[in-house]
């Protein structure tokens, strides 16, 4: 690999996967925080409303971060990719100009006055903010999958006499049936990271003894939203987007499973390391015949290897691929077994005293950002070696003006930027759970009680 | 269809400089014209439930003009990669600027957030308005249709120019002084007391400035690119942009001591706008000069397939008037004086 393209996808796929760590929850909270107000309207709780408060202070913090580490986003198709910007803008520029207008006018409209005006606005009012906010992310992510799925599964387009795409069809283009499974099984992921991290908060108050009114709220929404996203994670989503692999990227599910020899009957490896050499998992630890039912749904069904295809069209990453997919598959299970437990306490009514469980619940917090990011990596690894899928190879795509040392110097930069936005968005978010859920309780709107103290 | 994208992208440009511009142009004042904490807060409170909607324009912008115009897009961001990713960092930077200095009740954080704050804004303001200059100016565009331009060579206009030379530096100030007497006005018309008083004293300051940099950048403007002036000439239209350029400059002089904020704000929202429909007017259609001419980039051979135009056309017309609707709400749930004593900031 020559170093300008190395660099570049570095570039892309560091930027990408920080940025990432932000909506996810933004995603996620942003539903939930919609059902903590709804249950505040309809049972005219205040505790229900001081909860959507403080979610939606850390749902600030956290927005601002998405917003400013996402702008650099939508630049990045043109700074570092400019050649593939040239061959597929004629058609990505669809959605990828839709997220802007339909999504981001939205959200950002509505979280100024989610955030600053619950005084200027009726409770209904600002109970539809927050629908809004929640519309507006969740649109904006369906329009970022639809375009990463026509790079994994280009529909709806013609090549033009200058050989790039155009787009043919805008229906067929923004309905690709990959986008649909991929959009399902992403937001039930976000999901995921939103309940997990309100419930990891509540555990966090209930071992404590502090705020436990509250805490109780946080842990019962964050378990039943878990564990109902954590299913939905699995089945159907998880299965359908697999499925959906098997058929249009055969070679990627091959490499994802570790399956260097396509067989009738083919095992599903749990645990093992691949070995690119000798073509083989070493130490396996298989299921036999799983991946056939899995896949086909017969035990005997053929599942075709990597020695099926031509070698060039392999993955170029098969190791990290296989561990980014089975690293996802493995958070996945532990999130099922570790919500369906909590859940049963809760119905039994022991979850609040069970510190054991309490424990792991406030441990849990960082698993779900390692799976939706292992998840990514699993789709972005697996559609390589293309940028567009079967229509234009990486090493094409990405800007020939712009030198290796150039972008090692921004990829640098970012980095280091995005540090220090880390460490910020950490100290800032700790200060919050911190203050706590009645910080500011004596006014309304009293988002920021410290200021206001004064 | 590709003419009628030009100006959509051109508006869009335009309504992204006239709304942020006027947070970015407070953020240049704020060290200047808000000397208290408590001031501070009130320019804060002023841009702080829009600016992030502002900002989205730069968005719905760069991504409709890669919609449109994807070969644009794609010589221009990799061309201009430096100066886009410093003004990448810049925005990150100003960002968090407004948003994380309230969290923290101390002198230290406050004081370190605002000089971010205003340096960036400041920084972002001189960028913008070099962009400007590197695009009315021309690039060393070759056969191939992209270009690479350095930060800056020798400051003078060769064949191969950097991002900073005289003329683009003389429009970036240019930039500068505008927007700062736009969030003059601004500050003006959302604040009052010491703090209104000391914005309104400050755009007084700018306007001699503002005026001089319009006609020397204007005269520099046709010594550098004479043919500039062809679309001028063909199109008697264009006299009406010189026209409202001058008229609001004049409408500025004269509002602002009067105390009629409102008049004064909207002026520098027509002269922003006049200045660069004046910009796009004398362009068109080329949208990216080459430094040899040959190497032009047009609206012809830079626009997305005609029928991805087409439909483009009826959902942003949807998507617009939605956003429009939008922002009309959120400024009517914000209009009038800044109060502080509720929410964040």
């Amino acid at each position: 690999m020559d170093s300008a393209l190395l660099v570049h996808r570095l570039h892309f796929a560091f930027t990408a996967t920080f940025h990432y760590l932000f909506p996810q929850l933004t995603m996620g909270l942003a539903l939930l925080i919609v059902v903590l107000k709804t249950i505040g309207l309809r049972r005219n709780d205040p505790v229900y409303h001081e909860a959507a408060r403080f979610w939606g202070r850390i749902f600030g913090v956290n927005f601002v971060l998405g917003v400013v580490t996402g702008i650099p986003m939508e630049f990045q198709f043109g700074t570092n990719w400019s050649i593939f910007s040239r061959f597929a803008g004629g058609v990505i520029g669809q959605t990828l100009a839709m997220e802007g207008m339909f999504a981001f006018f939205l959200e950002s409209a509505f979280l100024g006055l989610f955030l600053y005006g619950e005084k200027r606005l009726s409770p209904k009012a600002h109970w539809l903010s927050a629908v809004a906010v929640f519309v507006g992310s969740w649109l904006s992510g369906y329009f970022i999958i639809a375009t990463d799925a026509f790079m994994q599964h280009p529909v709806g387009y013609f090549t033009a006499s200058d050989g790039s795409l155009q787009l043919a069809s805008f229906w067929d283009f923004v309905l690709n049936p990959w986008a649909g499974w991929q959009y399902v099984h992403n937001m039930s992921g976000a999901a995921v990271t939103g309940a997990f991290i309100m419930t990891s908060v509540g555990a966090f108050y209930l071992l404590s003894g502090k705020w436990t009114a509250h805490a109780r709220i946080f842990v019962k929404t964050g378990v039943i939203a878990g564990c109902l996203f954590s299913v939905l994670q699995i089945f159907p989503t998880g299965d359908g987007q697999g499925k959906m692999v098997a058929d249009l990227q055969p070679v990627t599910l091959a490499a994802m499973e570790g399956l260097f020899q396509g067989q009738p009957g083919a095992p599903l490896v749990i645990i093992g390391q691949p070995n690119e050499q000798q073509g083989k998992i070493d130490n396996p630890i298989e299921v036999p015949k799983m991946l056939s039912m899995l896949t086909y749904k017969r035990w005997n069904a053929n599942v075709r290897g990597l020695d099926a295809f031509p070698k060039q069209d392999w993955p170029d990453n098969i190791s990290l691929l296989y561990y980014s997919y089975h690293i996802m598959v493995g958070l996945g299970t532990f999130f099922v077994a570790v919500m369906a437990v909590a859940l049963l306490l809760l119905w039994r009514g022991r979850l609040f005293n069970a510190r054991w469980m309490l424990w792991i619940l406030m441990l849990a917090a960082p698993f779900p950002y390692i799976a939706n990011t292992a998840g990514w990596m699993t789709a972005e690894l697996g559609r390589q070696p293309w940028l567009v899928y079967g229509l234009m190879r990486t090493e094409n795509g990405y800007s020939k003006v712009v030198s290796a040392g150039n972008g090692m110097f921004t990829l640098l930069g970012f980095m280091g930027i995005y540090m220090v936005l880390g460490i910020l968005g950490l100290f800032l978010i700790r200060r919050e759970i911190e203050a706590g859920p009645l910080a500011g309780h004596e006014s309304v709107s009293n988002l920021h009680p410290v200021t206001e103290a004064r | 269809m590709a003419s009628l994208w030009f100006w959509i992208v051109a508006a869009m440009i335009a309504t992204y400089v006239v709304l942020d511009g006027f947070d970015l142009g407070a953020g240049a004042i704020y060290l200047i014209a808000a000397k208290t904490d408590d001031e501070r807060r009130r320019v804060l409170r002023a841009i702080g439930p829009v600016w992030d909607g502002n900002e989205v324009w730069l968005l719905a912008a760069g991504g409709t003009l890669y919609f449109a115009f994807p070969q644009l897009y794609a010589s221009s961001f990799s061309g201009f990669y430096l100066p886009l990713t410093i003004v990448l960092w810049l925005l990150i930077l100003r960002g968090i600027g407004i948003e994380f200095r309230a969290h923290i009740e101390s002198r230290v954080w406050q004081d370190f957030f605002d000089v971010i704050f205003s340096i960036s804004s400041i920084l972002l303001a001189v960028f913008f308005g070099a962009a400007l200059g590197n695009v009315v100016r021309g690039v060393p565009l070759d056969a191939t249709g992209y270009f690479f331009e350095p930060l800056w060579t020798n400051f003078k206009l060769g064949a191969q120019t950097g991002i900073l030379d005289w003329y683009t530096i003389l429009i970036g100030v240019m930039g500068l002084v505008t927007l700062a007497a736009h969030g003059s006005y601004y500050v003006a018309l959302k604040t009052d007391e010491d703090l209104g008083r000391r914005a309104r004293g400050f755009a007084l300051l700018c306007w001699p400035v503002q005026f001089f940099l319009t006609f020397s950048g204007l005269v520099a403007t046709y010594f550098i690119r004479p043919d500039i002036m062809a679309n001028y000439e063909r199109h008697k239209i264009g006299i009406l942009v010189p026209i409202a350029v001058v008229a609001s400059l004049a409408v500025m002089l004269w509002a602002n001591p009067k105390g009629k904020e409102k008049l004064a704000f909207v002026a520098s929202c027509l002269y922003i706008t006049g200045m660069l429909v004046g910009a796009a007017f004398a362009l068109y259609p080329v949208v990216l000069p080459a430094r040899d001419h040959r190497y032009n980039l047009t609206i012809y051979n830079t626009a997305a397939g005609s029928h991805g135009l087409s439909v483009g056309l009826v959902w942003w017309t949807f998507a617009a008037v939605l956003a429009v609707g939008y922002f009309v709400f959120v400024y009517r749930k914000f209009r009038g004086k800044v109060q502080l004593g509720e929410g964040h900031y």
